[in-house]
């Protein structure tokens, strides 16, 4: 990774105002909360970027704006150089095949009424265009990919997997179609300790297999030492801190980072909680 | 599997309730669901096959007895014009029927149409949709329904239009909130992501999930709907063309107690009908909502 | 320590789910004591059975099927699993307090937040000094402005103010325990830290005994003196905190612990447990763990139930506990020396 490599996505200044609630009366103007507050982050080819923040940080609204599931307030946002709000016809299209989502897995990221090979396959109707056919045989191929064996799990419902499971679906319908960065949107907080390294390791072997970039959202540190090149910090919709993520986490500048990094438990019992008065 | 460990208390999953374990044994548990279920299908077999149900005709007296009671020729009896009462029953259900089925499945039409762009764009699409939805709802079903077929003339056409017209925005307001909250959900904002556009979005993954409640509203439409049309018939407002049970009912005020049977057969037809609907209704209700063991 | 000081001493718990021969015993013959003064971290993953463990305590179970099958409870001697009704009632917030995972389903939204700290009072049957001790419960939870706060509604508040609120609740009769489930899983990670840093100070200050139930192995290391680690219904390992994490027995905590991100995972080298957990009711025949452990010998961990065996100040379910190799069951520092 270097100068060299392509800027995939890039956002510069984006906003995302929200009326404070019971603000403003017929004749004055309501009053705009700032959700996310001139941000601006810029993601290469195959890099792994984490955006981290408590809730109220705006993390997951900008993460819907990169994705273009909401749209920004004020600033730009760029895809391989063309901006994403004015796009259309082929260039819009490639955006939206190009950068792909993993949810948080609460048990609403995949239509409950549709069986996971049918889940799986939307991405290759809609994006790919591919014939019922096709389409089937992508779908094995891509629940092998990430650990399911296709013949018993395409016909199943989401609820009658486990939610480590469920993430290999979201996962393998993020592959469909053959992105270039995924966004993934607390992608293990929901799953158990036991399951969170598993979709991890797949999601870094992917990574190095497919030359992904990865924009990690989460408010786990230990997600963003594991996986992240970079890491950008953010409280109340602004970013507090950026830079390489092992010098940030080990030596952080800003007093919010400094606090995060205390708060997080570690595993060490020599290191309890002195029982004071906060 | 399913871990039944999980007894914390969390929401039901959102769709499939046809799929999951027993619908069909929670539906006919009931012997009252089983006896409304065969009344139907009776009627709609009536209905349907009415000229194979009676040899007599509706409209004509022929030479039959005025007011005859129940009798081997007539097994209900004669009206007032000597007609045969079972066989006018039975062609009245194809009035009953025909509009309460049609009305409501208009209106079915119409809300879901104007619920879901409501519940899915929200914003000034919503307000407008829904303030035109408490309009129709503030309207009194019946007095309206009286007023525009007195003014306009009557005919079961007429009476189908203004019956759906007064029924659509109760479903409406229903499919809005199911599908506003829908479209929260994540596997829609994973289907956009995914390159589906609003309409399919809409179409394919979120009205399946709202099937359950449309469904059950408009079994219980389809007897509001056929109350109506009697009641209607009644005052005289119905299409004089066809048969119908509230016409029935108004023309055997006079004999009420001298021929009984004139009234009590059409009433029965409506109450039993009206019943019917509305069980069949609450026991589809019960099956897609289980609520756990009784 | 002598069983006097054991303020919670359950013996042999086990919850069944269902009636006759399609029970699910979904908690198989569990023992765990707190003492006053001492927080014990009860540790599970989904399927462990914990949150069923916490309900029985106080029989509060969600779903009228699930129920005590066997074992006491004994909390200061009585055996809550046997009282009636009317004296469970009596001891449920007088002598035990509970705090859940998500403060906002158990506030009233509707009822300002000092009426509902007074609640338990009341419904114990205490009627005068009722506004003073939710205002002093309410500035021992740190909340500024306690005044204020009492009359404020839940949804003025933050996430970590209403599950403030919800521990001055359940402290509000003093009782000498407090059971908290999940007391921090639903915050921010700072305000957990003030929220574990608050309860670390009641427990010494008011010599209150938690029992703390949890996903978080590390919650657990900085907080608790003692650790249960639960697996698919069962406790598997328990020990003084130091001593698990130092020198942990079963392969199943040594894995947990092993999948625990630290500051020196990278992702290349993550270690999981493979497999999952089975379903309740599926359970394989021995030892439960062994479908997934490394150390797993047939003849020996898939015949008959291992039990819990003591060994000095900790216990443990490995047949092979004893043996070398299972002091690295998943040879990990040997892949960390290599």
């Amino acid at each position: 990774m270097n100068e060299a490599t392509p800027v995939l996505l890039e956002a510069r200044e984006l906003s995302r105002l929200f009326p404070v609630r019971a603000s403003g009366g017929l004749f004055r103007a309501r009053q705009m909360q700032r959700a996310v507050d001139r941000v601006s982050l810029s993601i290469r080819a195959g890099e792994v970027l984490a955006l981290v923040g408590e809730s109220g940080s705006g993390k997951t609204t900008l993460g819907r704006m990169l994705l273009g599931l909401t749209a920004p307030s004020e600033g730009t946002i760029l895809y391989k150089g063309m901006d994403v709000a004015t796009r259309s016809g082929e260039a819009a299209r490639s955006f939206r095949r190009e950068v792909q989502v993993v949810f948080q897995d609460t048990g609403g990221s995949l239509n409950p009424r549709r069986t996971i090979g049918q889940s799986v396959a939307l991405p290759l109707t809609w994006h790919r265009g591919l014939d019922a056919r096709a389409a089937a045989v992508e779908v094995d191929a891509l629940l092998e990919q990430v650990g399911l064996a296709a013949a018993h799990f395409r016909h199943r419902l989401p609820h009658e997997l486990s939610g480590g499971q469920r993430q290999r679906v979201g996962i393998a319908r993020a592959l469909a179609s053959n992105p270039a960065l995924i966004v993934a949107d607390e992608p293990v907080s929901a799953l158990d300790v036991s399951v969170r390294a598993q979709i991890l390791k797949l999601m870094f072997d992917l990574q190095r297999e497919r030359q992904l970039a990865y924009l990690f959202i989460t408010h786990d540190l230990g997600v963003v030492r594991a996986m992240a090149d970079r890491v950008m910090v953010m409280h109340q919709g602004r970013v507090v801190e950026s830079g390489d993520a092992d010098a940030v986490l080990n030596a952080p500048r800003d007093p919010y980072t400094q606090r995060l990094l205390a708060a997080t438990p570690v595993p060490d019992p020599s290191r309890q909680l002195a029982p004071q008065r906060t | 599997m399913s871990d039944p460990t999980q007894l914390t208390m969390t929401p039901p999953a959102v769709g499939t309730p046809f799929q999951k374990a027993g619908f069909r044994r929670r539906l006919l548990r009931r012997p009252t669901t089983l006896l409304a279920l065969a009344f139907l299908a009776l009627l709609f077999g009536l209905a349907v096959f009415a000229p194979l149900a009676t040899g007599h005709d509706p409209l004509g007296g022929g030479d039959s007895a005025l007011l005859e009671p129940l009798s081997p020729g007539h097994w209900l009896g004669t009206d007032d014009l000597g007609r045969d009462i079972w066989a006018r029953v039975v062609y009245g259900s194809r009035i009953s029927l025909t509009v309460g089925v049609l009305s409501a499945l208009i209106a079915v039409v119409v809300g879901v149409v104007v619920g879901a762009l409501a519940g899915y764009f929200g914003g000034w699409l919503d307000t407008l949709l829904m303030r035109i939805a408490e309009f129709f709802q503030t309207l009194p079903r019946f007095v309206v329904a009286l007023i525009v077929i007195a003014l306009f003339g009557t005919s079961v056409l007429k009476m189908i239009v203004v019956i759906a017209a007064l029924s659509w925005p109760q479903l409406a307001r229903v499919v809005r909130a199911s599908v506003a909250a829908l479209a929260q959900s994540q596997f829609v904002d994973a289907a956009r992501v995914a390159g589906m556009g609003h309409g399919a979005i809409i179409v394919r993954e979120i009205l399946p999930n709202v099937a359950a409640p449309i469904i059950v509203l408009g079994s219980l439409d389809i007897a509001m709907a056929i109350l109506i049309e009697a009641s209607l018939s009644f005052f005289g407002l119905g299409d004089p063309n066809h048969v119908s049970w509230g016409a029935m009912l108004n023309d055997a005020q006079q004999y009420l107690r001298s021929a009984w049977w004139m009234s009590a057969f059409p009433g029965l037809a409506i109450a039993l009908t009206v019943l019917s609907f509305n069980v069949f209704g609450d026991a589809l209700n019960d099956a897609l909502n289980p609520r756990g063991p009784k | 320590m002598s069983d006097s000081e054991l303020l919670l001493d359950v013996r042999g718990l086990s919850v069944d789910i269902g009636q006759g021969a399609a029970a699910l015993r979904v908690v198989n013959d569990l023992s765990v004591t707190v003492r006053r003064g001492e927080a014990v971290g009860l540790v599970g993953e989904s399927g462990s059975g914990k949150s069923m463990t916490a309900f029985a305590l106080m029989n509060l179970f969600p779903s009228p099927l699930a129920r005590v099958a066997a074992g006491q409870v004994l909390l200061e001697g009585r055996d809550l699993a046997r009282l009636p009704p009317a004296e469970l009632r009596a001891v449920r917030g007088a002598r035990v307090g509970m705090v859940f995972q998500d403060p906002t389903s158990y506030l009233d939204p509707l009822m300002p937040v000092g009426r509902q700290i007074a609640e338990p009072l009341r419904a114990h049957g205490r009627t005068d000094g009722l506004e003073a001790r939710v205002l002093e419960l309410l500035d021992m939870m740190e909340l500024p402005h306690a005044a204020r706060v009492a009359r404020q509604y839940p949804h003025e508040l933050s996430g970590g103010m209403r599950q403030r609120i919800l521990i001055a609740s359940a402290l509000a009769m003093r009782p000498a325990l407090l059971i908290a489930d999940e007391p921090t899983t639903a915050l921010d990670v700072t305000v957990q830290a003030e929220i574990l840093k608050l309860l670390m100070r009641l427990r010494k200050e008011l010599d209150l005994g938690i029992l703390l139930i949890t996903h978080d192995l590390a919650v657990v290391a900085e907080t608790c003196q003692r650790v249960n680690v639960m697996y698919a219904g069962q406790v598997v390992e328990a020990n003084e905190v130091g001593s698990l994490f130092a020198a942990p027995r079963h392969p199943y905590t040594q894995g947990l612990l092993a999948s625990i991100l630290s500051p020196q995972s990278r992702a290349h080298s993550l270690f999981s447990i493979p497999g999952s957990v089975p379903i309740a009711g599926h359970w394989p025949a021995g030892c439960r763990f062994h479908p997934r452990c490394p150390i797993a010998l047939a003849g020996l961990c898939d015949s008959g139930m291992p039990t819990l065996r003591t060994r000095g100040a900790g216990a443990d379910r490995c047949l092979r506990s004893d043996e070398a190799l299972a002091a690295d069951a998943w040879q990990r520092n040997e892949a960390a020396a290599s």
